[in-house]
């Protein structure tokens, strides 16, 4: 699985360092939800070595106006003799942005860290510019569409906690809850994983008065190089109206993607091979 | 071709692999659910299409993608500006800062190891009396942007030759190791930020090795920041509508410049050393006897760091600006050498909300020789230059709207520089966006306070293509 946008959230939001195990008594047929959760971990997060894709995105603003972005992402993950947390490496991800023609050329690299800030640059090359962005609020919109920044750079894995609340034929569904209730717009959200692939499918996001206003789906999965993946995603807005849909074309994974890609050099001169 | 090339995988799909895939229906329905644990309501989404289908994947899916990007065509954006001045100044005949229109023509040609970049304004601009071509001086209704030849001789060097534009440094619009010529007349007018950068001609070899990376640029000929104009700006010792009398070094190869950063990361933090040999950027020399402005020799050596810290990212950066020829040396004078230091930290104060400050100080060496042999007829500077920056910028209704306040302050000068700006897009393509440069002082030989009959607001429209 690719794991950039919307499957990336929502395996982000599956696990969990405190995971809190009240599901034994659900689902006799049910691997503990450790084992759900680091699973979901593999097929969300870790497809391959590494990926890319090209992207496609298009908003839908609560009065039908419509926006379109495309890009080209490319991720690696830090290999064994690199930084490594058990099941939570450290990725970097590069993402050249075609579209809207304002942006074409821009570049963002994200460093995602397990156990610090992700870092950040943005290249504007107009200006030849290399611009540090600082990690801020994950929570907001990434380039203006309905999935928050986190749902590309990934939310951290410590900072919600999870319960098994159904094991169905379809899917287990896991009710997810925010460490630190501050940090966060949700109060819980509830997440089905498809029992066979692991696919993180829908996630329903609730707020403090538990009413329902974000809603993820993936609505198209197919297999690259064996690897089930979601080439289409779609985020709506419930409160606010709206929602973004995102489609992956030309995904590979395993391609030797190598470190450098994501140093300052290459966003000066894309790796225009591996963006196309 | 994609299609062919999705089956080709899927045959070697090991079929261990492809029975994950397999329909879940054979799996017996977990055991109902306590009551209270779950909520009654909860309905299973529908199953994506692809999944839990007894078909093997769809094969020509995953490859039979949108095109990527399609062919860039040649016309890059027409950008339309009107600024006025919102006071009279008497050294100034118009009213207007700005009448433009602009068309961006780009042209690239990639190869194996190299590619052609050609990015050209076509400009028409109501205001200037000689619309003659100046490719040299960026002058003219056709303006090279860029020219450049970019070459991959060895899996570690890239170099760049031709017409270029260049950044390094950590300074968010002050600029200490960034040596590169700038364009403060149209940054101040409110052209595009992005003319703010003028383009070098230059020779630029870059090597990524494993201790650190470096680049050096070889510019044959000085490029001088551009002068302020004149006819639209008025500023110290602007002798109204004639231009400045300069001299600066134009001989090809003799009056050359160098440019160097070595860089690399550290963990977050990325580390650079710079440094420069070359001359002045602006007329801070004079010569007595032929009463003009010269741009006498200057090296700069730099140190920068940039990381994070506290949740937002910190920067430091320090340049020795070691003025040659400082002082009087016949009838020519040369300013002072420099220490010059910024310390900058940005971060998120809310949602969407960012606030950047900068503290930067100028300190003049030899401050007792400086004020010995300072010209009667030029600016009298204090020893420590202070100056203070803040950038907020909030964006509003998905992103298409921001708002934007630059603001510059130096509390020794007793001046400042105000750039509010509002920048709305209409639709993906076109945008609009209304602004002010806003000048102010005390005295009219500081930095700003010499501006300060030029604050002027303006307004823009773009398309891009």
């Amino acid at each position: 699985m690719f794991g950039f946008f919307g499957k990336r959230t929502v395996g982000a939001a599956v696990i969990s360092a405190q995971f809190v195990f009240v599901g034994s008594a659900v689902a006799q047929d049910a691997p503990p939800v450790e084992d759900i959760v680091e699973k979901t971990n593999c097929v969300a997060y870790y497809a391959g070595r590494d990926g890319r894709a090209q992207v496609s995105m298009t908003i839908t603003d609560d009065q039908g106006r419509t926006r379109s972005r495309r890009m080209s992402i490319l991720r690696r993950d830090a290999t064994s003799g690199e930084r490594e947390l058990s099941g939570c490496r450290d990725q970097k991800y590069y993402v050249y942005f075609h579209r809207p023609t304002d942006v074409r050329g821009t570049v963002l690299t994200v460093w995602k860290h397990s156990s610090q800030e992700d870092d950040r640059w943005l290249y504007l090359p107009a200006l030849d510019l290399v611009k540090r962005v600082a990690a801020g609020d994950k929570r907001t919109s990434f380039v203006g569409s309905h999935f928050f920044y986190e749902d590309i750079s990934g939310r951290n894995i410590t900072e919600d906690e999870h319960e098994l609340v159904e094991a169905g034929a379809n899917y287990y569904v896991i009710k997810g809850r925010p460490a630190d209730p501050e940090s966060v717009e949700f109060k819980h959200y509830v997440i089905w994983i498809h029992r066979s692939t692991f696919i993180p499918v829908k996630v329903e996001f609730f707020d403090a008065q538990d009413r329902l206003y974000r809603i993820y789906q993936a609505t198209k999965v197919e297999t690259v190089q064996g690897r089930p993946t979601v080439v289409e995603s779609r985020m709506e807005d419930r409160v606010r109206g709206g929602n973004t849909t995102l489609r992956f074309s030309r995904v590979q994974y395993d391609l030797g993607i190598g470190n450098e890609i994501f140093d300052e050099r290459f966003l000066r001169n894309p790796p225009r091979d591996l963006l196309r | 071709m994609n299609k062919l090339f999705c089956v080709r995988k899927l045959l070697a799909t090991p079929l261990a692999v492809c029975a994950v895939l397999l329909p879940t229906q054979g799996a017996a329905e977990g055991p109902p659910l306590p009551a209270g644990l779950a909520p009654a309501d909860i309905g299973e989404p529908a199953l994506p299409t692809g999944m839990g289908e007894v078909a093997a994947p769809a094969a020509g899916e995953a490859g039979a993608a949108d095109d990527a990007a399609g062919k860039p065509g040649l016309l890059r954006f027409w950008d339309t500006r009107l600024g006025v001045r919102t006071q009279d100044d008497d050294l100034v005949d118009d009213d207007f800062t700005l009448v433009e229109t602009r068309l961006r023509l780009e042209y690239q040609r990639e190869w194996e190891q190299a590619e052609f970049v050609l990015k050209s304004d076509l400009l028409f601009d109501a205001l200037a009396d000689d619309r003659g071509i100046d490719i040299e001086k960026r002058e003219g209704w056709l303006q090279l942007r860029e020219a450049k030849l970019g070459l991959q001789p060895h899996s570690k060097v890239d170099i760049a030759l031709g017409r270029q534009v260049l950044t390094w440094g950590t300074g968010d619009l002050i600029f200490i190791n960034d040596l590169f010529p700038k364009d403060f007349n149209s940054f101040f007018i409110g052209r595009a930020e992005e003319y703010l950068k003028s383009p070098v001609d230059a020779l630029r070899v870059s090597g990524f090795f494993d201790l650190f990376n470096i680049d050096l640029v070889y510019s044959p000929r000085f490029d001088s920041n551009l002068y302020l104009d004149t006819q639209r700006l008025s500023f110290f010792g602007s002798p109204g509508d004639t231009t400045l009398p300069v001299d600066a070094p134009d001989d090809w190869f003799s009056d050359d410049e160098f440019y160097l950063r070595a860089y690399r990361r550290s963990g977050s933090w990325e580390l650079a050393l710079y440094g420069y040999d070359g001359f002045w950027k602006g007329p801070k020399g004079f010569d007595i006897n032929r009463q003009v402005y010269l741009f006498p020799r200057l090296a700069v050596y730099g140190v920068s760091a940039r990381g994070p810290l506290a949740g937002g990212i910190f920067n430091v950066e320090y340049g020795y600006y070691d003025s040659k020829d400082m002082g009087l040396h016949g009838s020519d004078h040369a300013p002072p050498s420099e220490q010059r230091l910024l310390l900058g930290y940005q971060r998120e104060l809310a949602r969407e909300l960012t606030l950047g400050l900068q503290y930067y100080v100028t300190h003049i060496e030899d401050y007792g020789d400086y004020q010995d042999d300072r010209l009667p007829g030029l600016p009298d500077r204090d020893r420590n230059r202070h100056m203070v920056t803040a950038r907020l910028s909030k964006l509003l209704m998905n992103q298409d709207l921001r708002l934007s306040l630059f603001a510059f302050v130096s509390p020794s000068d007793k001046d400042g520089y105000l750039r509010p700006q509002l920048h709305y897009k209409l639709d993906d393509r076109r945008s609009v966006e209304v602004g002010a440069n806003v000048f102010f002082g005390e005295d009219d030989d500081t930095f700003f306070g010499q501006l300060s009959d030029n604050t002027n607001i303006y307004t823009a429209f773009r398309s891009d293509y």
